[in-house]
C-alpha cells in the first residue's frame, strides 16, 4: 500500500510541476491542481504512526484507545481545509486566467505571443 | 496609570482577538453595504483601521510591561490539543506596524484609488485580517490558513484596477504563491508526522526528542517549510514576482504589500528561533547559514535591481528586496544583539518603503500632467518616439531657461522632502532611523557582546561580509535613489505643480511622522527591540507560557435540585 500511494503521489506530482512549468496558462492551472491533489495525497499519509489501513478514526467500545488501533484523525482534518482552500484558490486562478487570456488575446502566461504561438480563434 | 492598567488586564487576554475579529467583522458590514454608499464604507473602514491601531497599541504596552507572552486558548481547550493566540512583544510590534501603515494607505487611498474597483476596503479589511492572524497565532496549521486569507485578499488587491499589466502581474503572483502554499502544507504535515504536534511551542519542545534517524527528515521538513515562507519574504532567487506584482498594483495595494514581505521574515524569525535554538540539541541553530546566505544573495540582487531600476515603483520594489534581505541574512547569525538591530531597522525601512510607494504614485501623476498613468514600456526609450527619432516636446540639450527665481510650489516642495526623507532612511545616512538601525546591526556584529567589551575572538568572516553589503547596499541605494531624485525633480521643466489631495498629503505626512518619531524616540525603541530579541532567544519563557497556560474553569452548574431537601 505504502509503495502504492508514493508512487501516485510521486507521478502527481511530477506531471504537476513538468505542466507548471510550461508556457500556456491552462497547463499551469491544471498543473497546480495535480500538485494539490499530490500534497493532499502526502497530507494523509503524514498520520503519527504512517498509514492506516481499514481503521477508522472513530471510538469503539473494547477497544484500546490509542494510535495502534485507529487512524490518525488529524491529518484528515488538515487534508479537509486543504481541500477548501486549494479549491477555492484554484478557482479564483482560473477567474484571472481567463481575465488575462480575454485582455491579452493569448493564452501564454507571459500575456506575449511566443514566436511559434499558434493562432489562438 | 495604575487604574488604566487594571482596567487593561479586565480586558486582557480578550483583547488579543481584536485585531482578527474587528478586521473581520468590518469586513461583513461593508459587504453588506451598497456599492453606492461609498462613503459610508470608506468611514467604516477608516474608524475600524484607527480603532485597530489603538488596540495594537495597548496590546504592545501590555506586552511591553508583562513578564511573560499572553495566550488566549480558543474554544478553551488546552495548548497543544487546541490553537492558541500568543502575544509577545514581537506580535506587539508587528500588530502596532501594520495598523499604523494600514491607517495611513486608507486614508491615501480614500483621495481616489478605491474607486477604481469594487470592494477595495472589504478586501483591504480581510488582508489586515489575515495579517494579524499570521503575527498572533501560535499553531502551525492556523498559520496556514491566516496565510490563505491574506492571500486571497492580496489577489484581489493586486487586481483591483484592473487593467493588462496587473492581470498579468496577477497571474504569476497567484501562480507563485499557490506553489508556495504547496510547500507550506508539504512542511507542516511532515512535521506533524515527525513530532505528532503542531502547536508551535509543543514542537519547540519535541524538537531535541526526535530520533536520530529521523532528524534528517526533521531538517528536510523544516527546509521545505522555510521555502514557503521564504518565497513571501522575496528571497533570490524566487523573487522574481514581486517587482512586477508590486509595481502593477496601484499605490496603495503596493505600500501595503511592503508588510506582506516582512510576513515571511516575522515566521521565519518566530520559527527559527523557536524550533532551532540554541537548546534544540542535535539541531540547534539548522539552516542558519542558508538565512544568511540568501539573504545576502537577495540584498545584491536587490541593489542591482535598484540600480537599474528605471521607475519609482520598481525602485520602491527592490528596494523592498534589499530591506528583506538584510533581515534574512541578519536572522541567520542568531544573535540577540544583531535581532535587536534588525527589529529597529523593520519598522523604518518598511514604512519607508511604503511611502515611495505612494510617492510614486504622486510624482507619476505630476510627470503626466494629472492624468492617469501611461503604459511605457521599459523597452521603450523615454526620449525618443516610436519612429526612434527625439521628440518633439522633450529637450535634451541646455537651451532651456535658467529656473532662477521661481518659487518651488508648495506640493513640489512636500514630495521632494518625502523623497528625501526615504532616500535617507532607505540608503541608511544619519540622521534617521534607517541609519540608526543599520549603525545598530553594525556595532553588534563587530562587538557582538556588547560596546565596551572587548573582542575576545575577531569577527568571522561571515560579519564583515555582512556589513560590506550593509555599507555597499547602502551607497547603491543611494545613488540610484539620487539619480531618481534628479530626474524626477530637478530636472522638470514647464510642468505645471503637482497636485495632491489633502488626504493623500496627511497620509504621506503621517509615514514620515511615524519615521521622525522613531528616530526621535530610539532610545526606547531600542531598549523594547532588545528585550524582544532577548525573548526570543529564549524560548523557554514562550513555550512555558503556552503549554501551562490554564483554560477558564467552568462555570459551576446551577445547583441540583437535591432530592428530598424540598418540603
Amino acid at each position: 500500500m505504502e509503495t502504492v500511494l508514493a508512487l501516485a503521489i510521486g507521478v502527481l506530482a511530477g506531471s504537476g510541476v513538468w505542466l507548471l512549468l510550461r508556457p500556456r496558462t491552462f497547463q499551469v492551472v491544471i498543473g497546480l491542481s495535480l500538485l494539490s491533489y499530490a500534497v493532499n495525497l502526502f497530507i494523509f499519509s503524514m498520520g503519527r504512526k504512517g498509514l492506516a489501513i481499514a481503521k477508522e478514526p472513530v471510538l469503539r467500545p473494547g477497544i484500546p484507545e490509542d494510535l495502534a488501533h485507529y487512524a490518525d484523525p488529524l491529518p484528515q482534518a488538515l487534508v479537509l481545509t486543504a481541500i477548501v482552500i486549494g479549491f477555492a484558490m484554484t478557482a479564483l486562478f482560473l477567474v484571472v486566467l481567463l481575465a488575462s487570456r480575454g485582455m491579452a488575446g493569448t493564452d501564454h502566461v507571459d500575456g506575449i505571443k511566443a514566436r511559434d504561438a499558434q493562432e489562438m480563434p | 496609570m495604575q487604574g488604566v492598567w487594571q482596567w487593561l488586564g479586565t480586558w486582557m487576554p480578550h483583547l488579543m482577538l481584536v485585531p482578527i475579529v474587528l478586521p473581520m467583522a468590518t469586513a461583513a458590514l461593508m459587504l453588506l453595504l451598497n456599492e453606492e454608499q461609498q462613503r459610508t464604507k470608506t468611514i467604516l473602514s477608516t474608524g475600524s483601521i484607527a480603532l485597530g491601531l489603538v488596540v495594537a497599541v495597548a496590546l504592545l504596552q501590555w506586552s511591553d510591561h508583562s513578564t511573560t507572552p499572553s495566550v488566549y486558548l480558543t474554544g478553551n481547550w488546552i495548548a497543544p490539543f487546541g490553537i492558541v493566540l500568543v502575544l509577545d512583544r514581537l506580535t506587539a510590534l508587528m500588530l502596532v506596524l501594520t495598523s499604523a501603515v494600514a491607517l495611513a494607505v486608507s486614508v491615501f487611498a480614500m483621495a481616489r484609488w478605491f474607486k477604481a474597483g469594487v470592494h477595495f476596503y472589504v478586501l483591504f479589511q480581510f488582508q489586515l485580517m489575515g495579517l494579524a492572524g499570521a503575527f498572533l497565532t501560535g499553531d502551525l496549521f492556523n498559520l496556514f490558513v491566516f496565510f490563505e486569507i491574506m492571500l486571497a485578499a492580496s489577489y484581489g488587491l493586486l487586481l483591483h484596477g484592473s487593467g493588462r499589466l496587473r492581470v498579468q502581474a496577477g497571474l504569476h503572483y497567484i501562480a507563485i504563491n499557490l506553489a508556495a502554499s504547496s510547500l507550506f502544507l508539504i512542511g507542516a504535515s511532515m512535521l506533524y508526522g515527525l513530532t505528532g504536534t503542531l502547536n508551535m511551542a509543543d514542537l519547540a519542545q519535541q524538537i531535541p526528542l526526535v530520533t536520530e534517524a529521523d532528524r534528517a527528515l526533521l531538517h528536510t521538513a523544516a527546509g521545505i517549510l522555510a521555502t514557503a515562507f521564504l518565497i513571501k519574504a522575496a528571497v533570490w532567487p524566487v523573487n522574481f514576482w514581486l517587482v512586477p506584482g508590486y509595481s502593477a498594483a496601484t499605490a496603495p495595494v503596493g505600500a501595503l504589500f511592503a508588510l506582506m514581505t516582512k510576513v515571511g521574515v516575522y515566521t521565519l524569525l518566530r520559527l527559527w528561533t523557536l524550533m532551532f535554538s540554541s537548546e534544540a540539541g542535535a539541531s540547534a541553530l539548522f539552516g542558519g547559514q542558508w538565512l544568511m546566505a540568501g539573504g545576502m544573495v537577495t540584498m545584491v540582487f536587490g541593489s542591482i535591481g535598484m540600480l537599474a531600476a528605471t521607475r519609482l515603483t520598481h525602485l520602491a520594489g527592490y528596494a523592498a528586496i534589499v530591506s528583506s534581505g538584510t533581515l534574512l541574512a541578519a536572522t541567520g547569525f542568531g544573535h540577540a544583539s544583531l535581532t535587536a538591530g534588525l527589529l529597529y531597522y523593520l519598522p523604518s525601512s518598511t514604512i519607508a518603503v511604503a511611502i515611495l510607494f505612494l510617492l510614486a504614485d504622486a510624482i507619476d501623476r505630476w510627470r503626466n500632467h494629472g492624468a492617469s498613468l501611461v503604459d511605457l514600456n521599459d523597452e521603450e526609450a523615454p526620449f525618443l518616439s516610436h519612429e526612434l527619432v527625439a521628440a518633439d516636446h522633450t529637450n535634451l540639450d541646455d537651451e532651456e531657461q535658467a529656473l532662477i527665481g521661481r518659487p518651488i510650489p508648495a506640493a513640489a516642495a512636500f514630495l521632494g522632502f518625502a523623497f528625501l526623507l526615504c532616500t535617507l532612511v532607505v540608503a541608511g545616512l544619519p540622521p534617521l532611523s534607517g541609519f540608526l538601525g543599520k549603525f545598530a546591526m553594525l556595532t553588534a556584529l563587530l562587538s557582538p557582546l556588547g560596546l565596551g567589551h572587548p573582542l575576545t575572538t575577531a569577527p568571522p568572516p561571515t560579519a564583515w561580509l555582512l556589513l560590506a553589503l550593509l555599507i555597499g547596499s547602502g551607497l547603491l541605494a543611494l545613488i540610484a535613489l539620487t539619480r531618481a531624485g534628479i530626474r524626477h525633480f530637478w530636472a522638470a521643466h514647464e510642468r505645471i505643480p503637482p497636485e495632491i489631495r489633502l488626504t493623500e498629503g496627511m497620509a504621506i505626512a503621517a509615514l514620515m511622522g511615524l519615521s521622525l518619531a522613531l528616530t526621535l524616540h530610539a532610545p526606547s525603541a531600542m531598549r523594547y527591540t532588545e528585550a524582544t530579541a532577548q525573548s526570543l532567544y529564549t524560548p523557554r519563557t514562550y513555550i512555558q507560557a503556552v503549554l501551562q497556560a490554564s483554560p477558564v474553569p467552568n462555570p459551576p452548574a446551577a445547583a441540583a435540585p437535591v432530592p428530598g431537601a424540598a418540603p
